[in-house]
């Protein structure tokens, strides 16, 4: 046992006894911290980073971000900080990239920090947080007329392979705007496994509009060590709490793709060969989401806010696998992408059925968007949800077998897809073309189908006319 | 067992930490770890090795720190001051760790249960010279507007008052004295009780009275009595906290228990907010003034979510001994179970079914078994109540894993959420076909007297046509409408209007939110009227399309929202419209 005990804070060791997967257990140390950070230094003379996810009496396991590729167990040199893990955060940030672990990347030097910041973050006191209600306009019909988004909210958008969420995230972050607010406002981007391709996406999209200064993004890419993962979305949220809580910012913070993030944890759990949980995931998975998730919110007396958008691609477009179920009943709704809607053409393809906004009912209604904003969405959706109903039946027995009701439910069905959800990629619709729109919709049925609203709206907004002038 | 022995941590992984040196020390005692001394919980001992579940934060701790034991298993202190209080699972108040740690909630930190400071007025209700026995009231306090709170003699005391006080008191101060005829013994408002072990009763009672939430699918087809336990199992979205919500602010308990067990911190947030500004239908005060919270949100420490559901049944077991009727809802199940899961899973455990402890079902059977309507301690016969409804989240929706099944194997209602009724916002989702109800037997005398006789009668026949129209729509779903005979498209109609006009109810309408059991009774009769009138027009050749464009059925889906006080008068007016437009259908033909 070759230890050479630096000062009180920091010790070095050279006594590795097993390198496996992505751990590393050490032993003959002495006082070693939970969560401490570890420097490791392979006999080829990298600087490794790692973290003390057990520690005993004298043996401690460790983490290694970066992968265990060249380590031994003889001249592998591990050295325990005194410290848990920190980032060095400033303003300063704003418009620059750094990697997973939280380096500049971008060939800029580093920056001043202002603070060092546990990157666990603490659990916000519920009776500190101030409920979340302020309407944030994306000028997308599917998301401020069906499933509002609100400042403060965390809303994932579930999506499969080959769909389009890159596209609607980052449609979000260009035109996400509060009414009548001119106040600070930036975004966030975690990028957790994601290629070479998607994160120039964003990049390019973000620079298209000028944007670049408001941005902080933290990218690991797809072929950079999957357990850096573990860390990249709590630096992009401790970053973001800094801004959002110091500096009174409005922050969206962009988290993709949680999915891989789910798939590292499952990884390390593995190599610790703890008892599984469903499909292999450790039991602890909610927990440690909802530690990343549950740090969206506001508090009361600070300005600024934080709002979550997690991507997370499901696995065979299963909303039953672990990762996005567990997500879901974590976070306030879901955005859910249908890959039928995707393959008619339509864009975004938001199917408005399965998605759901839980806080929209707060931040919707007179004084934030419009008066008639329920009853419209509870309408559409409820028109909606019988016409699709209909298009499986007629599947079935045929249009001739419909009724009345049921044939305009499914003409509602079809034009609400073309018109209401599908637009364009830099179309951005004011909350009253979305609600105006609606109401176009709306008045191909006949007034007492519209239980759902009330009959004050209906008297102002419904149009009677003969259903062929829809263009159908 | 007091004299404080210290041992030292072994080792640490998250939220277990092992310690040594700790022979002496017993099962479930809380200990405080390292330098900060972090509040845990023994779980597990093997030779002079404790086993220890932290509730808080771990990261940061060595080996080698301290290990104090406190000789005392987790207790929460009960006395004047938790209604209108909001804790953490392990019964700490989060505004007071919030004056001390700021809008972050650091660990280490230690704030009295009930206020050391406050002055109560005490009333005493007893005499010197009274003979008193565990359980009997030894004075009131004003706890809130609503609660007047019985100050008790605590269970395992008896004896003859020596000395008894009055007027303004701090819950540590003596306001009466014991003579057990071996000593005196000195009471205050405030005892001690050990979460994990249900408080003594005299006598469990049948459910015979029901637990009203002005929720008709709830009150009407699958009451929950008072007393009993029921469980809203569901995927995410199908609505089951906002289920939770409404029966915590409409429910007809006098106290109410909510626990936020590893939930979304905004929620615990909108119940804050929301409460003490919400009128209680049955005080006409806010809710506030009735209701205890405790929350644990998913982010805060995975072993105090295991202990706050414990924290959460004993305070409703202290207010049923006062002889309140009690409600406690606990969302959600899951992610106790989980948070059990995950300490079992650190312990090396042998797992069961998914991962879960093979002893979950005894401990859910367990928690769920401290529900029921009971004669109280004391000398004096009083009963008092508490209701357990849990929501359990079963991953993806699917009922069949292992916490939903369990729960369903201890409890009495079951309310199925439904994810379908959910993405077509039928809400409440419950699935009438699904769920059930064993207390229907018991409440039925109840019902017909306090509501009609009838109301039973007419509940049946709905849940019939319910059961006929699933069957229907079968049919439909094969060959379309309109291969259906003239009578059953116009059932549908009916049936339709039962789902849409009585099923559904809006939690958010300011009316609808709220429906009393007359209101009910009328809203059903209403709609059999209509079935009635229905199937009279189709005998005598009435097409099912003509009845389906009658007006008075828009009448009667917005007969929801009037208020509660004006519906017998409504009730009058539909049968009106009703009679005279199928009888103006009759006449055209």
């Amino acid at each position: 046992m070759k230890e050479r005990p630096r000062d009180i804070k920091s010790r070095e060791y050279r006594s590795v006894v097993q390198v496996a997967g992505p751990l590393l257990i050490v032993e003959g140390v002495e006082g070693v911290a939970y969560g401490e950070v570890v420097h490791i230094r392979t006999p080829g003379g990298d600087n490794r980073m790692g973290q003390v996810l057990e520690s005993q009496e004298n043996l401690a396991i460790v983490q290694v971000f970066e992968g265990t590729r060249g380590l031994d167990t003889d001249q592998t040199r591990v050295r325990f900080s005194g410290d848990i893990m920190k980032i060095s955060i400033s303003k300063e940030m704003l418009g620059r990239s750094y990697d997973g672990l939280g380096r500049p990347i971008d060939g800029g030097p580093d920056i001043i920090p202002e603070v060092r910041l546990p990157i666990t973050g603490a659990a916000i006191n519920p009776t500190a947080r101030a409920y979340p209600d302020e309407f944030i306009q994306t000028g997308i019909s599917t998301i401020d007329g069906m499933n509002t988004l609100v400042r403060g909210q965390k809303l994932p958008i579930f999506s499969g392979a080959g769909l389009p969420h890159n596209d609607l995230a980052a449609q979000i972050a260009r035109q996400a705007t509060v009414l009548g607010s001119e106040e600070p406002f930036s975004v966030i981007f975690a990028a957790m496994g994601i290629t070479h391709e998607e994160a120039n996406f964003f990049m390019n999209s973000f620079e298209s509009t000028g944007a670049l200064e408001r941005i902080v993004s933290f990218i690991n890419l797809a072929d950079d060590p999957a357990i850096e993962r573990i860390i990249t979305p709590r630096m992009a949220l401790t970053t973001a709490e800094f801004l959002a809580f110091n500096y009174d910012t409005h922050v969206l913070v962009i988290l993709t793709n949680m999915t891989n993030y789910g798939e590292a944890l499952r990884e390390i759990s593995a190599a610790r060969e703890e008892v599984p949980g469903r499909r292999g995931y450790p039991g602890y998975m909610y927990t440690d989401l909802a530690t990343n998730y549950e740090r969206a919110g506001r508090i009361r007396g600070k300005k600024g806010s934080i709002t979550q958008m997690p991507i997370l691609s499901m696995p065979d477009d299963d909303i039953t696998h672990p990762i996005p179920d567990l997500t879901g009943y974590i976070t306030e709704g879901q955005f859910v992408l249908s890959r039928e809607l995707h393959r008619k053409g339509i864009y975004p393809p938001v199917d408005v059925l399965p998605s759901l906004s839980r806080l929209m009912n707060e931040g919707i209604g007179e004084g934030r968007t419009r008066a008639d904003h329920l009853g419209v969405s509870d309408q559409c959706y409820s028109a909606y949800a019988e016409g699709r109903d209909v298009r499986s039946l007629v599947a079935v027995v045929g249009e001739e077998a419909l009724s009345e009701r049921d044939r305009l439910n499914l003409k509602f069905a079809d034009v609400f897809e073309e018109r209401f959800v599908n637009q364009g990629v830099d179309e951005n619709r004011t909350i009253e073309q979305t609600l105006d729109l609606g109401w176009e919709l709306l008045s191909m049925l006949p007034e007492g189908e519209l239980k759902r609203i009330d009959e004050k709206y209906i008297r102002q907004y419904y149009k009677k006319g003969p259903l062929l002038e829809m263009g159908v | 067992m007091t004299d404080q022995k210290t041992g030292k941590i072994q080792s640490i992984a998250g939220p277990l930490v092992i310690a040594k040196d700790m022979r002496g020390c017993e099962m479930y005692e809380v200990v405080r770890v390292g330098q900060e001394g972090l509040m845990g919980e023994t779980i597990k001992l093997i030779g002079d090795l404790a086993y220890i579940q932290i509730y808080e934060d771990t990261t940061g701790l060595k080996p080698g720190e301290e290990v104090v034991r406190t000789g005392a298993p987790l207790s929460v202190e009960l006395g004047p001051g938790i209604i209108a209080n909001f804790y953490d699972g392990i019964q700490r108040p989060l505004v007071g760790i919030k004056n001390l740690a700021g809008d972050y909630i650091t660990r280490g930190i230690s704030v009295p249960s009930l206020d050391p400071e406050k002055k109560w007025d005490f009333m005493p209700t007893v005499k010197k010279g009274d003979e008193l026995v565990e359980g009997d009231y030894i004075g009131e306090v004003q706890e809130s507007k609503v609660i007047l709170h019985k100050v008790m003699v605590p269970p395992g005391i008896h004896g003859r008052v020596l000395e008894i006080k009055s007027g303004r008191f701090t819950v540590d101060e003596v306001i009466a004295v014991l003579d057990d005829g071996g000593g005196r013994k000195e009471l205050t408002m405030k005892q001690k009780w050990p979460v994990r072990i249900g408080r003594p009763l005299k006598e469990k009672l049948d459910p015979e009275v029901p637990l009203l939430t002005g929720q008709r699918i709830y009150d009407t087809f699958f009451p929950i009595a008072k007393g009993g336990t029921a469980a809203i199992p569901g995927g995410f979205g199908t609505g089951k906290t906002v289920s939770q919500h409404q029966l915590a602010k409409w429910a007809d308990s006098q106290v109410v228990v909510y626990v936020g067990c590893g939930e979304r911190g905004n929620e615990m947030t909108e119940v804050l907010l929301t409460f003490p500004e919400l009128d209680d239908p049955n005080t006409g005060e806010k809710l506030m003034e009735r209701s205890a919270l405790i929350a644990n949100t998913s982010n805060m420490p995975v072993a105090a979510r295991e202990a706050s559901i414990y924290t959460g049944v004993t305070i409703a077991e202290y207010y049923r001994d006062m002889g309140y009727d009690v409600a406690l809802m606990a969302d959600s199940s899951s992610r106790w179970a989980e948070a059990l899961r995950e300490i079992s899973g650190r312990l090396e455990e042998m797992p069961g079914e998914e991962g879960f402890p093979a002893y979950l079902g005894t401990r859910l059977a367990d928690f769920y078994e401290r529900a029921g309507r009971v004669v109280t301690l004391g000398k004096e016969k009083r009963f008092g109540s508490v209701s357990i409804i849990g929501a359990v989240s079963p991953p993806g929706g699917d009922f069949s894993e292992p916490v939903a099944q369990n729960t369903l194997r201890v409890v009495s209602t079951f309310w199925a959420l439904d994810t379908n009724l959910a993405d077509r916002r039928h809400f409440p989702a419950i699935n009438w076909l699904t769920s059930y109800s064993l207390y229907l037997d018991f409440v039925r005398p109840w019902y017909d007297k306090n509501v009609d006789t009838e109301f039973q009668t007419l509940r049946r026949e709905t849940m019939a046509l319910l059961e006929k129209e699933a069957e229907l729509q079968e049919i439909v779903q094969l060959v379309g409408q309109d291969a259906l005979p003239e009578s059953d498209r116009a059932f549908l109609e009916v049936a339709r209007m039962i789902r849409e006009d009585y099923l559904q109810q809006h939690a958010y309408h300011e009316i609808d939110s709220y429906c009393s059991k007359e209101k009910q009774y009328l809203m059903l009769k209403i709609i059999m009227k209509f079935h009635q009138e229905v199937n009279k027009a189709i005998e005598s050749g009435i097409m099912a399309s003509r009845i389906a464009v009658l007006k008075v059925k828009d009448e009667i889906a917005r007969m929801k929202y009037t208020p509660n006080q004006d519906f017998p008068q409504r009730y009058e007016e539909l049968l009106k419209s009703i009679e005279s437009e199928f009888e103006s259908l009759r006449n055209q033909t």
